[in-house]
């Protein structure tokens, strides 16, 4: 077994094309030997979640959950899987770890932090007969934390419950907490291998991977669905489904794959069986920070509608909102003017 | 003198929860179960496209997002007028049934089972309570095996839903008039090849580790009776037809109320909130017509969920209901004993193997070529009803649409029938029932509480579309 795998190796394991569904298979020996050598624990926290993200967690293929679960990292407190409840879970599970492994542990936050109310939107946990709020748990842990890891579209950019008109006044953790550095995992759910990928970044190099301009790893979410789509040549050719279930590109019912960042096309889902628009059905872009922001079904607006049929696209990002999205409409007139134009890697990360 | 135990957070269960009950001479005499989780999904539904509804209501909950995606489209589909063809209808409840065995394995071996196998000496395994952990040494090891092995079984149901919803959680391919996804041989082949395989494990390892669980722990049988009235909605189509609540069903709808089985009508269902905390003008309603106003002052009130009832009953809902009114002769011959913790986990283990063969029929009912979808209008006003079973009870999808756009939405969730509240009789919900009279040997370890609490696989993620601070006055807080 290679003992050293350098982060440009790592980088191409995780955002190759080769990846596929089993980037992370090659992964497993390299972290089992970094969780030997006294990997940091991490902890597991949800807020205003579904647990929709621990459940994705759960569907990794390579490694496996049970190896993730007990041989490369040391999870110390998740909510769905310990054993411990109560004060026991808190004050042991959590309260001790971080302060025994302060700056040291890794901390997990799936779900947004309410805000509105002092917190008392979610309460975690009692001590001394008073609730705990998410929002201080999240404060008093993740300061103490090495980084914190957002998974999850809500934790990352306030998802779902941060949707107007917010209830609940929910943030994404980077707005609760801003000593510590957090990378951003999006998604609704995020990927199960974009979040494995990102612990053993973690865990191997003791440091956070390459992001973007929204705190994302490079190395998942750096290409648009659009640009590799099995249904692209569909657009090519101005050919356009009017209803669920129809062939075609699938813009007209809504499909939001030219402003989504996400690696589905080359990365299917569950085992690699099947993903969003290989299920016809239309992308709902739940990895961009405006997410859901737009009706799903409805056709973005301002949009080119066939090649050489285009209208003002910098409309686009004044409706979305965000340099990303101005970025995609440039991107856009790109693959106008010169046809189907290819995923562009960062040169920094290799040119395969 | 009674002494107050609370476990907060309850883990091992989908979303946050606290159970609070008073304890004398070694027993519950009171209890009260309390969501601690807010996000208020009806009011960001209101002004959207209706349709995004099926989309933004899975995201209730991770879990069981199939059920929400299948009650909230049957609401668009009675709403818009339409019905989807037989091959939407199948894969429907192939995406829903794969759900119902993922989740049902993942809640006993995942979520359960800790409660009565102990685990290996290692993070997340310890720290635990100090339980009457009694299974013999082999059976221990081998649970805990079966422990690791369903982790792969629950992905390989998920797998068996994507290659049909497109991906899990939050399935892609479930919209108004049907579904997405085309059949083909090779999808066809992939899902009976895995479903062979789950059939395999559900007939000849889960249903045997809760026989074998059952039997050593068999005093569980008299634990957690609970109210004892029985409702299930009913699920998973049969046959074509709008009027999808007396439509021949896999799972039949009906009522057992007091030792008396009854026909279900949807119109005998209203939620009550005399201890919740919302404005008593708002209670008693229909769901259509629940337009809840929040009073977080309110002095008697205990909870932010509110109390569903049936006719003035409190009704229990979930597997053992749908098994008890579907007559599964399994189950029936438990008896009074059925109403119990194990006889929960029992039924569900039934169900779960029922289904799973079932479903082995139904994928070989596609008709390759046919439609899967039919189209539909956004009509300007419309109201629309879904009534399904999820996983984990009755779940149903009230929908009002008003120029194009959601105008209400409410939706009754089964952790809010089990985990309710007391209602204004003062009869207190399923949980609360199920857990007032349980033992409780050492206040410190109340594995007791957990074990009956754990029974009903609550999902508060689901229970809570209006949240308990604490009983902490918000003043600021108002739907508006």
């Amino acid at each position: 077994m290679p003992t050293k795998l350098s982060r440009r190796e790592f980088i191409r394991l995780c955002a190759g094309s080769a990846a596929a569904i089993s980037m992370s298979g090659f992964l497993a020996p390299f972290m089992a030997e970094a969780a030997e050598a006294g990997a940091p624990p991490v902890i597991w926290i949800q807020g205003a979640s579904c647990t929709g993200c621990s459940i994705s967690l759960l569907n990794t293929v390579h490694p496996s959950i049970q190896d993730v679960l007990l041989k490369v990292i040391s999870l110390r407190y998740h909510p769905n899987v310990m054993a411990a409840a109560g004060d026991l879970a808190i004050q042991e599970a959590m309260y001790k770890v971080a302060r025994e492994n302060k700056g040291r542990f890794f901390l997990v936050v799936e779900g947004s932090v309410p805000t509105a109310a002092d917190g008392m939107f979610c309460t975690v946990g009692e001590e001394n007969g008073k609730p705990i709020t998410f929002q201080k748990l999240v404060q008093d842990i993740g300061g103490q934390a090495k980084a914190i890891l957002a998974f999850g579209t809500c934790s990352a950019y306030g998802g779902i419950p941060a949707t107007p008109p917010n209830p609940t006044g929910c943030k994404p953790v980077a707005d609760v907490v801003k000593n510590v550095p957090v990378v951003n995992v999006p998604g609704c759910p995020p990927h199960p291998d974009w979040m494995v990928g990102t612990i053993a970044h973690v865990i191997l190099y003791g440091d956070y991977p390459e992001l973007d301009e929204f705190g994302r790893p490079k190395m998942f979410f750096s290409g648009i669905v659009h640009d590799n789509c099995p249904r692209r040549q569909y657009f090519d050719n101005a050919i356009f489904a009017k209803n669920f279930s129809d062939p075609g590109c699938l813009l007209e019912i809504g499909c939001k794959g030219p402003i989504a960042h996400c690696d589905a096309t080359t990365r299917p889902w569950n085992g690699g069986v099947n993903w969003c628009i290989k299920s016809g059905a239309p992308c709902i872009a739940c990895t961009e920070p405006q997410f859901p922001g737009w009706p799903m079904y409805e056709r973005l607006p301002e949009m080119p509608i066939a090649p050489g049929i285009t209208t003002t696209i910098d409309q686009v990002g004044l409706v979305l909102g965000g340099a990303a999205v101005v970025g995609i409409g440039g991107h856009l007139i790109g693959n106008i003017a010169t046809g189907r134009v290819g995923f562009k890697k960062d040169e920094k990360e290799g040119d395969n | 003198m009674a002494q107050k135990v609370i476990v907060d957070p309850v883990t091992r269960i989908e979303g946050h929860l606290k159970v609070e009950v008073e304890v004398e001479g070694g027993k519950v005499v009171d209890a009260r179960t309390s969501g601690t989780l807010f996000r208020g999904f009806e009011l960001i539904l209101q002004g959207r496209d209706p349709r995004d509804a099926q989309q933004i209501v899975q995201r209730i909950c991770g879990v069981c997002p199939t059920g929400h995606a299948t009650a909230g489209t049957l609401a668009l589909d009675d709403a818009f007028g339409i019905e989807p063809p037989p091959n939407g209808r199948i894969i429907r409840n192939l995406i829903l049934g794969s759900n119902y065995i993922q989740s049902h394995i993942l809640h006993f071996f995942h979520l359960a089972a800790l409660d009565y196998v102990k685990g290996p000496d290692v993070p997340p395994f310890t720290p635990r309570y100090q339980a009457d952990y009694r299974l013999p040494d082999d059976i221990n090891k081998k649970a805990v095996d079966n422990y690791l092995e369903a982790l792969n079984m629950r992905r390989k149901a998920q797998e068996m839903l994507a290659i049909w919803g497109g991906k899990m959680p939050h399935v892609q391919a479930i919209v108004p008039g049907g579904v997405t996804e085309h059949p083909d041989t090779q999808k066809i082949a992939e899902f009976k090849f895995r479903l062979q395989e789950l059939i395999d494990f559900i007939d000849n390892v889960y249903v045997p580790t809760v026989k074998a669980v059952a039997e050593v722990y068999s005093d569980w049988f008299d634990i957690g009776r609970g109210c004892m009235n029985m409702l299930a909605y009913g699920g998973f189509p049969l046959e074509e037809g709008k009027d999808h609540v007396n439509k021949k069903k896999f799972f039949p709808s009906g009522c057992y109320i007091r030792g008396e089985y009854r026909p279900f009508d949807p119109d005998k269902v209203a939620e009550e909130v005399k201890y919740s905390w919302f404005k008593d003008d708002t209670g008693g309603k229909k769901p259509t017509e629940a337009v809840v106003t929040p009073d977080p002052a309110k002095k008697e009130a205990y909870s932010w969920l509110k109390a569903p009832r049936y006719n003035g009953n409190v009704m229990e809902v979930g597997p053992l209901a749908r098994m008890w009114i579907m007559k599964q002769k399994d189950v029936v011959a438990l008896g009074e004993k059925a109403f119990s913790v194990m006889g929960r986990h029992f039924a569900r283990a039934i169900e779960c193997s029922l289904l799973a063969h079932a479903m082995d029929e139904w994928v070989m009912q596609l008709e390759l070529g046919k439609p899967v979808c039919v189209p539909h209008e956004i009509p300007s006003e419309a109201q629309g009803m879904g009534l399904t079973e999820a996983a984990r009870g009755a779940l149903g999808h009230w929908h009002k649409v008003e120029h194009q756009r959601t105008a209400v939405y409410n939706a009754v969730v089964p952790t809010t029938w089990n985990a309710s509240p007391r209602d204004g009789l003062n009869q207190p919900g399923p949980m609360e029932q199920a857990l007032i009279g349980a033992p409780v040997k050492d206040a410190s370890n109340p594995v007791e509480l957990v074990r009956i609490v754990r029974s009903f696989d609550p999902c508060f993620g689901c229970a809570i579309h209006l949240m308990t601070p604490d009983k902490k006055v918000i003043a600021q807080y108002s739907v508006d």
